[in-house]
């Protein structure tokens, strides 16, 4: 049961041969872009690395790399072969080198699937990182004189006014977090020593906000302290009042941002794919279309090409036997080692 | 005396076309630089349009897009003249254009010598410019309820933040202007009356700072009220603390990065103009029959010119010496040029 036969004639073949070496140079720009746009996903991801918990968001970006430096050589392959088709001197040399070939470009191009499904579906992995991140930020945003931590103040605060964003989840965040470092707290003033006494963990904490939550685009300076406190600013509502300071929270803007940049890669991605699968597929035509005529002197009668001998099934067990012989072999010689150790005839 | 002659033979002649002609394309590449160079300079002048005072700065950029489409038309034909000369033929037809074609090229080149010239000179404009358009900017800091000022507020902040500066020349500039507006003040707290009362023009005067001005590398939370005063921060000192906000003062900021903009591209039109100076020597050097800049020294070309021009004026002007008639013929004695192998036409024999 042959998959998708089709006929193809003298002049069918050479417009094939012609198309796919033309194909196969555009895929090959096409894999170059690919690597490129892997390359800028890895270091946008890395540029805000210091607020994400795990790496393992990072796997779509090196999919993405691995997948384009491959599609170069799969793309560079399939010109020279589809230029040797037509030529019946020089196919024969391609001809054990097909088989592997095949498997080979088909795993990568299923690979590109699969780094864009990937990019959709880590969206939860990134916001739980960034989640956990972010709150370790804002922890530490105090200790500026911690080694290894002296910079997380910096980074907050640049990260809040580039992404207009405050805190976590929102503002509220800095409520709960005490931001203010005690080297920076009289301790024998009564306001100070009242605060800590009131808490529970003695940490100082504030109704008040750091000053890169500030939003330039507000009409009024900047309430940074006493946001809750109404009558603390003269003509000032906490609840009605939205351009005071960012209300978006970081993680959200964030993740906005990144997956954003993930759908304009994957779309780009998905278009390569799908060139990169027509290139296999004539690649595949004329291989088979030129192995019909093999034999023959008049190389300008019709051939049939397919795609698959067999059934789509019996291929794919055809290409994973080899693979389970050998490790079944494996496991068979172990058993045989096993028990039967005393048996030497 | 030739000025600078070089010898050539036909072979060296054409390939010093051929030289000449991909030079010219070349020539049109850097043309279109010069063009995109002083959009790019129009387009950065214009993105802070309104933090500079009303200047003569355009001029700069404008000169710079000129000269840049005028250079690609020139070499453009430049390149067509050269490579017609190889085939002499074709080269008839340019030899009248040609010498005009070098003296405006000339004088072109010389343009593109005072464009980059204007670039270094413009800084002083620019930073007067800078500092009215600043401090007009900051006293109108407060006016965001005012149509047509609403975006200072914004515009002001935002340069802050990107350029880490603040004030005019130094966070000092916040302490003298009024920034809050009155729409947010309590008049009828004591504390507020008693400041507008103390001040002689009744503005209302903080020893405090927008939040702009925050320096993010301090390792401390930014200190924007009372900075001058040390009590009422624990572990503050205002004479030695430089994190907490940012020195630089926001004329100077901007200064440097324009500054720096125009001196690339100052060294870059300069460039350009010693390349385009080196073809206009070699199309010379292609127009001449013998091969040189000028036919006699550089004092007697000039006499010889002033000259011409002097004598241009006396064709048209009635000779007095022959009693004021006008039908006396006065021979022209000034030196027409007969094309660029300047062999006047031959004198007819008058029948008598």
């Amino acid at each position: 049961m042959v998959l998708m036969k089709m006929k193809f004639p003298f002049q069918k073949r050479v417009k094939l041969a012609q198309g796919l070496w033309l194909l196969s140079w555009c895929a090959t720009v096409a894999g170059a872009i690919t690597f490129t746009l892997g390359c800028i996903l890895k270091t946008e991801l890395r540029r805000r690395g210091e607020v994400m918990d795990n790496t393992d968001i990072h796997i779509v970006p090196n999919t993405l790399m691995i997948v384009g430096l491959a599609s170069l050589g799969i793309n560079y392959f399939a010109g020279k072969i589809g230029q040797d088709a037509l030529d019946a001197g020089k196919f024969p040399r391609w001809k054990s080198l097909l088989k592997p070939y095949f498997a080979i470009s088909s795993f990568f191009t299923v690979l590109m699937l699969l780094a864009v499904i990937m990019s959709y579906a880590m969206k939860g992995s990134l916001e739980s990182s960034l989640k956990v991140g972010l709150r370790n930020g804002i922890r530490f945003y105090k200790d500026t004189d911690t080694p290894g931590r002296c910079f997380q103040k910096q980074n907050i605060d640049r990260l809040q006014m580039e992404f207009q964003c405050c805190g976590n989840n929102d503002f509220r965040d800095w409520f709960e977090v005490q931001w203010i470092s005690n080297r920076y707290l009289d301790f024998s003033t009564k306001e100070v020593k009242d605060r800590i006494k009131s808490n529970v963990d003695g940490r100082y904490l504030v109704d008040g906000v750091p000053f890169s939550c500030c939003n330039p685009s507000s009409p009024r300076p900047c309430i940074q302290y006493h946001l809750m406190n109404n009558s603390a600013h003269y003509n000032y509502d906490y609840q009605t009042e939205e351009l005071n300071i960012f209300i978006r929270g970081c993680r959200e803007a964030l993740v906005n941002y990144y997956m954003g940049l993930m759908n304009t890669i994957g779309a780009g991605v998905l278009s390569v794919f799908l060139l990169q699968a027509s290139v296999l597929v004539s690649l595949r035509f004329l291989q088979t279309a030129m192995e019909a005529l093999a034999g023959n002197e008049n190389t300008e009668i019709e051939t049939e090409g397919y795609l698959l001998e067999k059934g789509l099934k019996e291929t794919i067990m055809e290409y994973l036997d080899p693979v389970l012989r050998f490790l079944l072999l494996k496991n068979q010689v172990q058993e045989g080692e096993g028990p039967d150790n005393t048996v030497n005839i | 005396m030739a000025v600078l002659p070089v010898k050539f033979t036909k072979t060296k002649r054409d390939k010093l076309a051929q030289v000449l002609w991909i030079l010219n394309w070349i020539s049109v590449v850097t043309g279109a630089i010069l063009f995109s160079l002083g959009l790019f300079l129009k387009v950065e002048i214009n993105k802070r349009k309104e933090l500079m005072a009303e200047r003569d700065i355009q001029y700069v950029p404008n000169m710079l897009i000129a000269v840049g489409l005028i250079a690609c038309g020139i070499n453009f034909l430049g390149g067509k003249i050269c490579y017609d000369c190889v085939d002499t033929t074709k080269f008839m037809r340019w030899k009248l254009i040609m010498l005009p074609y070098i003296v405006c090229t000339f004088f072109f080149t010389s343009c593109i010598l005072v464009g980059a010239l204007m670039c270094y000179s413009m800084r002083g404009e620019l930073e007067e410019s800078l500092d009215m358009g600043l401090a007009v900017a900051m006293r109108f800091y407060k006016d965001t309820d005012t149509p047509g000022r609403c975006f200072l507020k914004r515009t002001v902040d935002l340069l802050q933040i990107e350029f880490h500066c603040c004030g005019n020349n130094g966070h000092r500039d916040w302490l003298k202007i009024q920034w809050i507006s009155n729409r947010y003040l309590d008049m009828t707290s004591k504390e507020v009356a008693d400041r507008l009362r103390s001040n002689v023009e009744g503005k209302y005067l903080m020893d405090s700072v927008p939040f702009s001005c925050c320096n993010v590398n301090s390792p401390r939370p930014c200190i924007q009220s009372q900075i001058s005063n040390n009590s009422a921060h624990y572990n503050y000192d205002h004479v030695t603390e430089h994190l907490n906000l940012w020195t630089r003062g926001c004329r100077q900021a901007l200064l440097d990065h324009y500054t720096y903009i125009m001196q690339s591209i100052g060294l870059t039109v300069l460039v350009i103009w010693v390349f385009e100076l080196s073809v206009l020597t070699g199309v010379r050097y292609l127009q001449t029959s013998d091969g040189w800049l000028l036919e006699n020294g550089f004092m007697e070309t000039a006499r010889t010119n002033l000259n011409i021009i002097k004598n241009l004026g006396k064709c048209n002007q009635i000779d007095t010496a022959n009693n004021g008639d006008p039908n006396i013929n006065v021979p022209c004695t000034s030196k027409a040029m007969y094309g660029p192998d300047n062999v006047p036409p031959k004198q007819l024999p008058v029948a008598s």
